[in-house]
């Protein structure tokens, strides 16, 4: 086998991604693709980005796999124990503060950033940063993951406050979906997660179905389906 | 240490110099730790999961017939890739934590126990103990599959494959796995994926061994399918020769050789 290939199998287990929250009139969207690669391999292309931390509170994980998946193992952990404690349900900006935390104190061990999004009774939909440092931010929108520097120009232009829940999701989906057209990195489907005093709403839109964007192809099932094509010209089916 | 002390040429006792691996490494021969070429694969089915494996160990090849599908639980089962002792070793020691689980508990072992504890001893590790894993089993909560990986990040897949193989094995599963797979055509796919990645990878080889788990029961199958059989077999057959000269019949007892000598120096610093 090629060996530079061998090499990334070998290669950390990380994301590639592109992550999204949003805050709109009522809640927040968070939104994220599907890829998780080693190297140039893609080692899972349905994966879900979207961690649940509470019943109300979810997070967006980008970075290392293995680093993400511990920091949300361990915030979970403490939130739980947190929500016990208190008789109710933790607080938006309690979760943040405690990926904060691990974020923060573990530095020098962590390659991962974050973005926590959640619902409560006190202040509402809240989105809150935590970039690869362990700073914390409260931001009406974030974006995060290599996919995110093709994304902040257009969310300059397009996100306004007071949006609809369907505005705010849809803006959600297309940011992905351009993300994904021009980040090799990102890829396969949009996961949405909409929460907001109502509950949690789970949202996936699959690649084959996303918007085209500039000189995108129309999307193919199998390549047998190209070459049994009538048409001379295989790839313009 | 003062440097004179490094200079006294050692007074008696062994010495455990290995002089054959000085030679070789003079010779250029690093030893290296014993990893796998592998080619491992686990899906689910209608209600239950197949694991899948190959049996070849060592570039070169060390061991023809090994079992990579290792036992967790009577209802848990793991693959293994990456350094032999790591992924025996690793699943040993989460299997005996898991008993012990049973016994405090109860109950049945879950699949996502045996995932955290694997997890969490391979991120502990920071990446230092290589094992490349695929867990299947079947608990109260139903039919699971998790891969994880050296540094200890996880998924939660229908299908997975792990290994050199992978990429020959994943080519098979995503052209042909459906959802809500019968036991037979899951087997069938297995052992297709299987020799993909035994005839396409070079680090993997010889046999496949299966093992299908569903509610309440289990089949190990033990070199299910032997793609690779001998194709030459010596005529004259391998032998040692009958006699063994003997050498020496001369009993010398070594308790009469050693000196006990009272009041000497007892170390010398």
């Amino acid at each position: 086998m090629d060996l530079s290939l061998m090499n990334d199998l070998n290669a950390p287990h990380s994301m590639g991604t592109t992550i999204i929250g949003v805050t709109y009139n009522g809640g927040v969207v968070l939104g994220a693709d599907s890829r998780t690669s080693t190297g140039v391999y893609v080692a899972n292309r349905a994966s879900d980005k979207i961690t649940q931390l509470t019943d109300n509170v979810y997070v967006c994980r980008s970075g290392s796999a293995a680093d993400s998946q511990i920091v949300s193992d361990y915030v979970r952990y403490f939130l739980h124990q947190h929500t016990i404690q208190l008789g109710q349900p933790a607080t938006v900006k309690v979760a943040a503060n405690l990926v904060r935390l691990l974020s923060y104190n573990n530095k020098n061990m962590l390659q991962t950033g974050m973005i926590i999004g959640g619902w409560d009774k006190y202040e509402g939909g809240k989105i809150y940063g935590v970039p690869l440092g362990g700073t914390l931010v409260e931001q009406p929108f974030a974006i995060g993951g290599s996919g995110s520097s093709y994304l902040y120009g257009f969310f300059d232009q397009a996100w306004k406050e007071g949006m609809t829940k369907d505005e705010a999701e849809q803006l959600v989906v297309k940011a992905v979906s351009l993300a994904i057209a021009r980040d090799g990195a990102s890829g396969g489907v949009v996961r949405t997660v909409i929460i907001n005093s109502e509950g949690v709403t789970r949202n996936y839109y699959p690649g084959d179905n996303l918007p085209l964007w500039h000189e995108e192809l129309e999307p193919q099932n199998s390549l047998l389906d190209i070459l049994s094509s009538s048409s001379p010209e295989p790839m313009i089916s | 240490m003062s440097k004179s002390e490094v200079d006294v040429p050692p007074k008696g006792g062994f010495s455990f110099d290995l002089c054959k691996n000085d030679m070789l490494s003079k010779n250029g021969v690093k030893p290296s730790y014993r990893k796998t070429g592998t080619t491992i694969v686990g899906m689910i089915f209608q209600v239950g999961v197949i694991l899948g494996a190959d049996t070849t160990e060592g570039p070169i090849v060390c061991d023809k017939n090994c079992e990579k599908i290792h036992y967790m639980a009577p209802n848990i089962y793991c693959c293994g890739a990456g350094t032999a002792a790591d992924t025996e070793a690793v699943t040993d020691m989460v299997s005996s934590q898991l008993q012990l689980h049973r016994y405090h508990a109860g109950q049945e072992s879950r699949v996502v126990t045996a995932l955290t504890l694997l997890k969490k001893h391979l991120f502990n590790y920071q990446r230092h103990v290589s094992a490349a894993l695929v867990l299947g089993g079947v608990d109260v909560t139903g039919p699971h599959l998790h891969t994880i990986y050296p540094h200890g990040s996880t998924d939660t897949l229908p299908f997975a494959t792990m290994g050199s193989g992978s990429l020959a094995t994943m080519a098979v599963f995503e052209s042909e796995y459906k959802e809500g797979m019968t036991v037979e055509d899951g087997i069938k796919l297995v052992c297709d994926a299987m020799q993909s990645g035994i005839f396409n990878d070079l680090g993997s080889g010889s046999n496949v061994d299966a093992c299908v788990i569903t509610k309440r029961h289990k089949e190990y199958l033990r070199n299910h399918l032997l793609p690779n059989p001998y194709s030459y077999i010596n005529p004259k057959g391998y032998g040692f020769p009958k006699k063994i000269e003997v050498l020496l019949t001369k009993i010398t007892p070594l308790r009469e050789e050693v000196q006990v000598i009272e009041g000497g120096e007892a170390m010398e610093k």
